[in-house]
């Protein structure tokens, strides 16, 4: 940023002298604008971008009225010369030729046929110099969009001469909310730009912990370094970042050597490979250097060869190991802050910590949220099964299955059924359905008569996934079918630069609550909840009462699958839809209900908070690796059932069996 | 009363000998020492399944005597894999390298060495390093140790985590699954050590044995494997029929009776399931040879499953039925997923088996489940009028509903 | 007569149900106990505590002569201590022969090592016909013990518990089931068991309780109501009014 403000101040002295030389021949009682114009004339015509700039500066800083048209001219290609007397003007084609307009005046002077003028074309380049020029004038325009524009495009090309006209524009704007932009971009002007350095300061402070990604993208520049090194000690008067000492982590050897021979401050190390293509060289007679070539099979060896083959002259190059070390020694190797105010890279640096602090805090905020949404697709994998298993004591290891067949459920209705929102209104009683229909076909034909043999109707079931499985996958292929979400679940809940939330995943989080609301409804309110306890704790003792127990076992087992359904719908809505994707859930779901506790709903809703939570958390430490994070995830569950063999929730003596 | 171990087994006696003939007519006919009819590869399908048969009775014996679904076993198998399988690449991949650097002018130094295997075996994971794990690699009897150390390890320490904390029954099944779904994907990342979802590989060409025909080998590995399976049958045989049988059995059918009677039930549940790991390891170590590569994939959770599929197809409880369970599926499985199965056209669709295999072994499975619990080894006992107690339809598994009449009367 | 087990101020609640509360029992070296209660009044769990299979919340059981605490220690410990006990429903090893069962009660070595090498000597096969004669099963050793009758399933049971040779027996509901017959042949094992040890034999039934003529111990809710003899307890109020209700 700096070189670019100082290669603009060396420019426009040098064009100055331009301007000088022209302003003599400038002919005389001109109109201030026009003046401006002829001193500059030849490079307007030259319409060079590499020289134009001073020119529009002259003419923007001028800080005339008039300046603002002659740009707007200019940039429209609508700015004349006149060939007879070279001035000009705003030229407006009418009838065949064209009506001038003085820029001073606003009058017009009469009209002229093209041939006798000359039409002044910038550049594409030229023209966005003019529009930048333009922006200080649109600062105060009365239009308020084209304020709200120029302030956009301010904030886009962030440069030194727009801090004088963004603040002279500030006392006058009257809309609240473009006052406010302008006092942010003022901010920030200030801290990059300001020549006081007490101001740049005081505003960085004043910036506080701001999270806008605009202030960082500010005050980054401003701490950035440069590596460099120096003969002896740190030259005084830089404002140094840090001083590295080299075989360190942030420096190692050879990246200090590599430096040194940058700087020319000594020649290049030979590589290994560079001293063995050396010895390879000058092996004679079965020896390199005197040393037999069998004995070259470690580095001491080739080292000892080649100081040899230096010391006799042979080679060059060679740079023993402590004359290495002193050569470094002798240097110092610092990072330099470009930024030469050491007050203000002290003040961007406190600025960035607190921001990064901040910034911190809102990631945990983020990642609690991300937490709470995986808890809340556990949650919605796992309620199916916390009926099942946890409820009726049944294993049925084809839940993951059943999740599979609601999210086809929900593509073929997808298929069917026109426009994203209608279709999935439907595909969720419709996944309902049938996963219930296969969950009562399932209980009637094999868990019924598998009831107190456990490991065998987990057997059982795990035959029924392998059939759903290699069906769904005869029928819709192995590529992923896609289950695509209504265009207002789009998008994401944005609060601020590092915590948003996708409205998908708010959507899951509500369909678990409202899971939530309707297990416990069922489970306490209704007759069928009622039987289904009654059943669970004494299925004789029910039958005695006049519950059926098949028929509560065959709605439960339904109702189970049912929910699964629908949880594949919404699983099927963020992941792809594959054969094998209840295979990804059935684990989880399963380690969801034993962690939380068997037969407690509370219980699986802790569980999968729990292991929503400690999956995220683990991705935090290795964002990179998922796959990592799931199997510590699964060896963190198998510690914690150390402790609490029943659970979160436990139920404890004799309601929890043996 | 005291009789001798085969009469006491039978069926021990029967088996090696069906074993050793089986293994005779097919050396006598393979392509490497006999008249050829029957193809290298096929040769190795056969070796392949009789350690199939060795891991199918390991997982009986934890299963069909002890109780313990363990879905874990084919992951202890795959680690047995991986262990033999870093000695086979490794060496393997020296002796290439010190071969092509006896080319260069300069003798390598056995850093340069190291780096270039390195480099060999782990540029396709973009790494270059050897990482710790491998550092027992250059040695076989140290690699044959850990084939039985890392499983046995493993199995011991989940074990004693899980039976400690009374772990049993399904949530045992379920919790050995998630520890073999946490070792398959630890095994998939690329930083695993164990070069990420690409595997070992090449690891039928055994190191210094260049010259050997690979029709030769498999008839080595084929007599290997019998040789293992025979020496895992008369082991488990000998484990079943004494009286540490019986207490397995017993804590099959009622662990808590087991402890009234004053046996350690955790203690005989972790030996068991330790050994049958232990056991399945030296099963994978013998069978990835011939299969040529390990990856991650062999050990996913489902690969577990099967494993009791074939045993309780075969008949658990027994131990020949877990062999016969194994040789049977797993041979008819590769012949129908192999493509060899013709295709069925109905006219309006064309049943192809590679698609449809899967679908008829799950319905036999269930179907096994629910009407035949004792499997193929069942026929055996209308054969021989085997009788046994009618069970009331109780699980052959720890028992629920007799402690739970218990506790639900007072 | 001194103490073989005492159990002192021992409660235990699942879910804030005081299942025992401050119970306190004690049983001499050779002894013959019944104890009595009605549904709920915690025998059953007085037997897990005993046995190790529930903790006590709060409380002292001390065993034997040293007084050794028994809380805290695995059930395998506890039995091999010399605490034998019997289930409600007979649990004998269906799938195995009776003289499998019995060898496998028989007090010999429990360790992993000590079973996996475990060759039956002639005495031990000796003894086991000799329990198998004291409990009725000499002509059913090598049947398997799933097609037995359900009285002589309780007596393999019982045969089991003696081949332990524990020094205290706890017997849930022996006669549970039975023929009349079977009904007095298993009062004669009993008592002739509780000459040499201790037997605590949890009953529901009257008549057997009578039957075997021993102290006994009326629970109700998880306490002690009453103790002494069948007589002196049925005539006491308290314990008349919890069995038939006020």
């Amino acid at each position: 940023m700096k070189i670019r403000v100082l290669a603009a101040l060396v420019l426009g002295l040098a064009c100055g002298s331009v301007a000088a030389q022209t302003a003599r021949t400038a002919p005389d009682g001109l109109e201030p604008v026009q003046t401006i114009l002829q001193e500059n004339r030849l490079l307007i015509e030259q319409g060079s971008r590499t020289t134009i700039g001073p020119v529009i500066d002259a003419l923007a800083n001028s800080g005339l009225p008039q300046a603002q048209a002659v740009l707007q001219a200019w940039q429209a290609k609508d700015m004349w010369q006149r060939k007879s007397d070279g001035l000009f003007f705003a030229g407006q084609k009418a009838d065949g030729s064209y009506t001038l307009t003085d820029f001073d005046s606003g009058e017009t002077v009469g009209r002229a046929d093209k041939n006798a003028l000359d039409q002044i074309k910038p550049n594409s380049g030229i023209r966005a110099l003019i529009g930048a020029a333009l922006v200080q004038f649109q600062l105060s325009d009365p239009d308020p969009a084209l304020r709200a524009d120029a302030v956009a495009t301010m904030a886009r090309r962030a440069d030194a001469s727009m801090l004088a006209p963004l603040r002279a524009s500030i006392p006058g704007e009257t809309d609240p909310a473009l006052l406010a932009q302008k006092k942010r971009l003022e901010a920030l002007l200030t801290m990059a730009f300001d020549p006081d350095d007490a101001a740049r300061v005081a505003a960085i402070d004043a910036a506080g912990s701001d999270l806008g990604l605009d202030l960082r993208a500010t005050l980054n520049p401003l701490v950035a370094t440069r590596r460099a090194v120096s003969a002896g000690a740190v030259p005084e008067g830089l404002n140094i970042a840090r001083q590295l000492t080299p075989g360190t982590d942030a420096l190692p050897r050879a990246e200090a050597w590599a430096m040194l021979v940058q700087a020319g401050l000594a020649a290049p190390l030979k590589t290994p490979h560079d001293r063995n293509a050396a010895l390879e060289q000058h092996i004679e007679k079965g020896k390199v250097g005197g040393v037999p070539l069998v004995q070259l099979n470690s580095e001491a060896k080739r080292d000892q060869a080649y100081a040899n083959l230096a010391a006799a002259g042979l080679v060059t190059g060679y740079v023993p190991a402590e004359e290495q070390a002193r050569t470094l020694e002798s240097h110092s190797f610092y990072d330099e802050y470009l930024e030469p105010s050491a007050p203000v890279t002290e003040a961007a640096q406190a600025a960035l910590t607190r921001i990064a602090l901040k910034v911190g805090a809102n990631q945990a905020l983020d990642l609690g949220l991300d937490a709470l949404s995986l808890a809340s697709i556990y949650f919605l994998a796992a309620i199916g099964l916390a009926i099942t298993f946890g409820v009726m004591g049944v294993i049925n290891m084809a839940h993951g299955e059943f999740i599979m067949m609601g999210a086809y459920t929900g593509y073929v209705v997808q298929q069917v059924v026109p426009g994203h929102t209608l279709s999935i209104i439907v595909a969720i009683p419709a996944a309902f359905a049938v996963t219930f229909m296969a969950g009562v076909a399932l209980e009637r034909l094999i868990i019924r008569h598998l009831y107190q043999r456990p490991l065998e109707s987990l057997l059982a079931t795990f035959g029924v996934s392998i059939v759903l499985q290699q069906l769904a996958k005869n029928i819709f292929g192995t590529q992923a079918r896609p289950l695509t979400a209504p265009a207002w679940l789009d998008g994401a809940w944005v609060v601020n630069d590092v915590v948003s939330i996708s409205f998908i995943r708010i959507a899951i989080f509500v369909l678990a609550l409202l899971f939530l609301a309707l297990f416990l409804f069922i489970m306490k309110r209704t007759r069928l909840g009622l039987e289904t306890r009654a059943v669970t704790q004494n299925p004789r003792m029910a039958a005695s009462m006049g519950i059926n127990p098949a028929r509560v076992n065959m709605l439960t087992f339904g109702l189970g699958s049912g929910i699964a359904g629908i949880a594949g719908v919404a699983i099927g809505l963020f992941a792809k839809v594959t054969s094998e994707m209840g295979g990804g859930y059935i684990v989880q779901s399963f380690m969801t209900v034993v962690v939380g506790g068997v037969g407690n709903i509370w219980g699986t809703l802790a569980g999968a908070v729990m292991i929503g939570f400690t999956q995220k958390g683990i991705e935090w430490f290795n964002p990179s690796n998922t796959l990592a994070a799931q199997t510590y995830m699964i060896v963190f569950i198998i510690i914690f059932i150390q402790f609490k063999p029943r659970g979160i929730i436990a139920l404890k003596g004799r309601a929890a069996g043996d | 009363m005291q009789r001798s171990f085969f009469a006491r087994n039978p069926s021990a006696l029967v088996f090696i000998s069906i074993l050793a003939i089986t293994v005779l007519l097919v050396t006598i006919f393979s392509d490497a020492f006999g008249v050829g009819p029957i193809s290298t590869s096929f040769v190795k399908t056969l070796g392949k399944t009789l350690c199939l048969c060795l891991v199918a009775l390991a997982m009986d014996l934890v299963w069909g005597y002890c109780g313990i679904l363990s879905l874990g076993h084919f992951a202890f198998f795959g680690l047995g894999g991986y262990m033999i399988g870093m000695w086979l690449m490794y060496r393997r991949t020296h002796d290439i390298v010190v071969a092509s650097m006896a080319e260069s002018a300069l003798p390598p130094t056995p850093q340069d060495i190291t780096d270039a295997i390195a480099n060999q075996i782990f540029g396709v994971v973009g790494s270059a390093d050897f990482p710790l794990i491998w550092y027992f690699a250059d040695s076989l009897f140290l690699q044959l140790a850990l084939v039985v150390l890392v499983p046995g390890l493993l199995a011991l320490v989940f074990g004693w985590l899980a039976f400690r904390s009374r772990v049993a029954g399904v949530y045992l099944s379920i919790l050995t699954q998630a520890m073999t779904l946490a070792l398959s994907l630890y095994l998939f990342q690329n930083d695993s050590g164990l070069r990420g979802n690409n595997g070992l590989s090449g690891l039928q060409n055994l190191p210094g044995l260049d010259q050997v025909p690979q029709s030769v080998v498999s008839v080595w590995f084929l007599w290997g494997s019998a040789l293992a399976l025979a020496l895992g049958y008369l082991l488990a045989a000998w484990l079943v029929s004494g009286k540490f049988g019986s207490v397995m059995r017993g804590i099959r059918d009622n662990e808590a009776r087991v402890r009234f009677l004053g046996y350690s039930v955790e203690t005989f549940k972790l030996v068991v399931f330790t050994l049958t790991a232990c056991i399945a390891g030296i099963a994978g170590a013998l069978y990835y040879p011939q299969a040529g590569i390990v990856n991650p994939a062999e050990i996913a959770p489902i690969a577990s499953v099967y494993l009791a599929v074939w045993v309780a197809i075969g008949g658990r409880g027994r131990l020949y039925g877990a062999v016969i369970g194994a040789a049977f599926v797993s041979l008819v499985s590769s012949w129908f997923t192999g493509g060899q199965a013709p295709d069925v056209p109905l006219g309006f669709y064309t049943i192809k088996w590679v698609d449809w295999w899967l679908i008829v072994l799950g319905l036999s499975f269930v179907l096994v489940t629910l009407f035949a619990p004792k499997g193929i080894g069942g026929l055996v006992d209308l054969w021989v009028h085997r009788k046994s107690p009618d069970r009331h339809g109780a699980d052959l598994g720890p028992s629920a509903g007799a402690l739970r009449e218990q506790e639900a009367s007072e | 007569m001194s103490t073989l087990l005492e159990v002192s101020g021992v409660s235990v609640s699942f879910d804030g149900f005081r299942a025992i509360s401050n119970l306190s029992f004690r049983i001499a070296k050779t002894e013959l106990r019944a104890v009595i209660g009605p549904n709920g009044a915690g025998k059953t769990t007085f037997m897990d505590i005993v046995t190790g299979k529930t903790r006590a919340d709060e409380g002292r059981i001390s065993w034997g002569d040293e007084g050794t605490s028994l809380r805290g220690l695995s059930e395998a410990r506890i039995a091999r201590m010399g605490i034998g006990r019997k289930f409600q429903k007979p649990t004998v090893f269906e799938d195995q022969t009776v003289q499998e069962n019995l060898l496998m009660a028989l007090k010999n070595k429990r360790g992993v090592f000590g079973v996996l090498f475990y060759r039956p000597s002639d005495r031990d096969l000796d003894r086991v016909a000799e329990w198998a004669g004291e409990i009725g099963l000499a002509d059913h050793l090598l049947r398997k013990s799933g097609e037995l009758s359900h009285g002589q399933k309780q007596w393999l049971e019982i045969g089991m518990l003696l081949a332990q040779d524990p020094r205290l027996l706890l017997i849930d509901e022996p006669a549970a089931g039975m023929t009349p017959q079977e009904r007095e042949k298993t009062t004669d094992i009993l008592v002739k068991a509780a000459r040499t040890r201790a037997v605590v034999v949890v009953e529901h039934d009257m008549d057997f309780v009578r039957r075997l003529n021993c102290k006994v111990t009326v629970l109700h809710e998880g306490s002690v109501l009453a103790e002494g003899s069948l007589d002196h307890v049925t005539a006491n109020q308290a314990v008349v009014d919890v069995y038939l209700g006020r």
